[in-house]
């Protein structure tokens, strides 16, 4: 019973990299959130400019994988002049790909509004960013919902990258631990079954709270 | 510039491991949709559990767990066999969602049809529904490949020696820690444009031989 005496053993000190994984996902979605809105909008604005920039920077962050978005941002911006802790680079660069990513589900929800809503709006009088605040960013956002609970998944299972930049994270903790005991198979194992604790109820969350809205339509 | 030929040199250990990965994951998925789909409810669970469990533990602890963990305690394997079997279950897992997602998309009179003919259950499958299933599925699975071009970097992390790998090695040895990995970043962009292309093209071809 060597396999569980070791998941007794290191289960406290995989329970700390747990916490900083779950620190780093929400850190990542509080930032990367508002700005895939922003990108959302810009890229359905009528300033040419302000398109153009937002879909080249939705298309370089969806293009690029996060693994080197991340070696950028903590290994290029120091030589920039720009000292980034790994937990700060890690969730700047988590962020952007993130902004990237969930501006298309966003931008999706945004479209799914019936356009009548918004020519109602307009008949009834309501500014342009009113009808943005008031009438389309709510609903909208609502229907993107479900989704980005999926989304939400997908970056915590990406924090596991930031092992890359030495953050005391989930799986830096196990590969740590598991390099000075040599119980690589046990702690590893046991620090995957713990990611898939915090997924597997995430994504039947998400898939309920996706029926749930979809009774109302 | 100087940079770009060392960084360059990854490309095709990128594009080879996420072809292998794919192709273990095509066929991995197949056994894994159809026992979502069993008579008998101990396969369907199983075969559920798989799914979720694959699809719920990040790439990176698997790759770990199949290098660090079984490679070196069970059986002596190279990183790049590690992360062919590692990329490959997970995909096999996705691809199965994908499999599953064809199978609802085929109208019930065709297994009706089948029935009618005499054909078996295999049958059916192998002759009928598969190859409707595979055609359906191309647009997902095509989305996904280009996800897993993007994930396969990850591989570098136990010592797979494809774009990013040369990046940060390059980065390394001449201290110029921005240009290499932006010279990565314009090959992952570079490589997914072409398969995005590749596969809108293949669509298309094959919707014209499938009767609506």
């Amino acid at each position: 019973m060597t396999f569980f005496n070791d998941w007794v053993e290191y289960f406290p000190d995989l329970l700390g990299g747990l916490g900083v994984s779950l620190q780093l996902t929400l850190v990542t979605l509080l930032m990367g959130l508002p700005a895939g809105l922003v990108l959302a909008l810009g890229a359905g604005s009528k300033n040419r400019i302000v398109r153009v920039v937002s879909i080249g920077v939705i298309e370089v962050g969806r293009g690029t994988p996060a693994l080197v978005v991340l070696q950028l941002f903590y290994f290029g911006l120091p030589s920039a002049g720009m000292t980034l802790t790994s937990f700060v680079a890690a969730s700047l660069a988590l962020a952007f790909t993130t902004a990237a990513y969930t501006s298309e589900i966003i931008r999706g929800g945004l479209q799914a509004v019936p356009n009548g809503e918004v020519e109602a709006a307009h008949a009834l009088g309501m500014g342009r960013g009113d009808i943005l605040r008031f009438v389309v960013i709510p609903q909208g956002v609502r229907i993107a919902i479900p989704p980005l609970m999926g989304f939400a998944i997908m970056v915590f299972q990406a924090t596991s990258l930031a092992y890359t930049i030495a953050m005391p994270e989930l799986m830096s903790q196990a590969y740590s631990i598991g390099s000075i005991t040599f119980r690589y198979l046990s702690i590893l194992t046991l620090a995957g079954l713990m990611y898939a604790l915090i997924t597997i109820p995430a994504s039947s969350l998400s898939n309920f709270v996706e029926h749930r809205l979809a009774r109302h339509r | 510039m100087e940079h770009l030929a060392v960084v360059a040199q990854g490309v095709s250990m990128t594009l080879l491991l996420t072809l292998s990965s794919l192709l273990f994951g095509a066929i991995g998925g197949v056994p894994l949709a159809l026992g979502r789909r069993s008579r008998i409810a101990l396969v369907r669970f199983i075969a559920r559990a798989l799914i979720e469990l694959l699809r719920g533990i990040p790439p990176l602890a698997w790759l770990f767990i199949i290098y660090f963990g079984v490679g070196t305690g069970v059986i002596e394997l190279s990183s790049f066999a590690a992360a062919v079997i590692g990329f490959g279950l997970v995909s096999s897992a996705y691809m199965a969602e994908i499999y599953r997602g064809g199978l609802t998309a085929i109208h019930e009179g065709q297994w009706e049809a089948s029935d009618a003919l005499g054909l078996s259950r295999a049958a059916t499958l192998i002759t009928v529904i598969g190859p409707q299933v595979l055609r359906v599925s191309i647009p997902a699975a095509a989305t996904f490949a280009i996800g897993l071009l993007k994930d396969s970097s990850v591989a570098s992390v136990i010592g797979v020696q494809d774009t990013i790998y040369w990046a940060s090695h390059e980065s390394t040895v001449s201290g110029d820690a921005i240009v290499p990995f932006l010279w990565a970043a314009g090959l992952y962009v570079a490589m997914t444009i072409p398969c995005a292309w590749a596969t809108r093209l293949l669509d298309a071809k094959l919707r014209k031989r499938v009767a609506r």
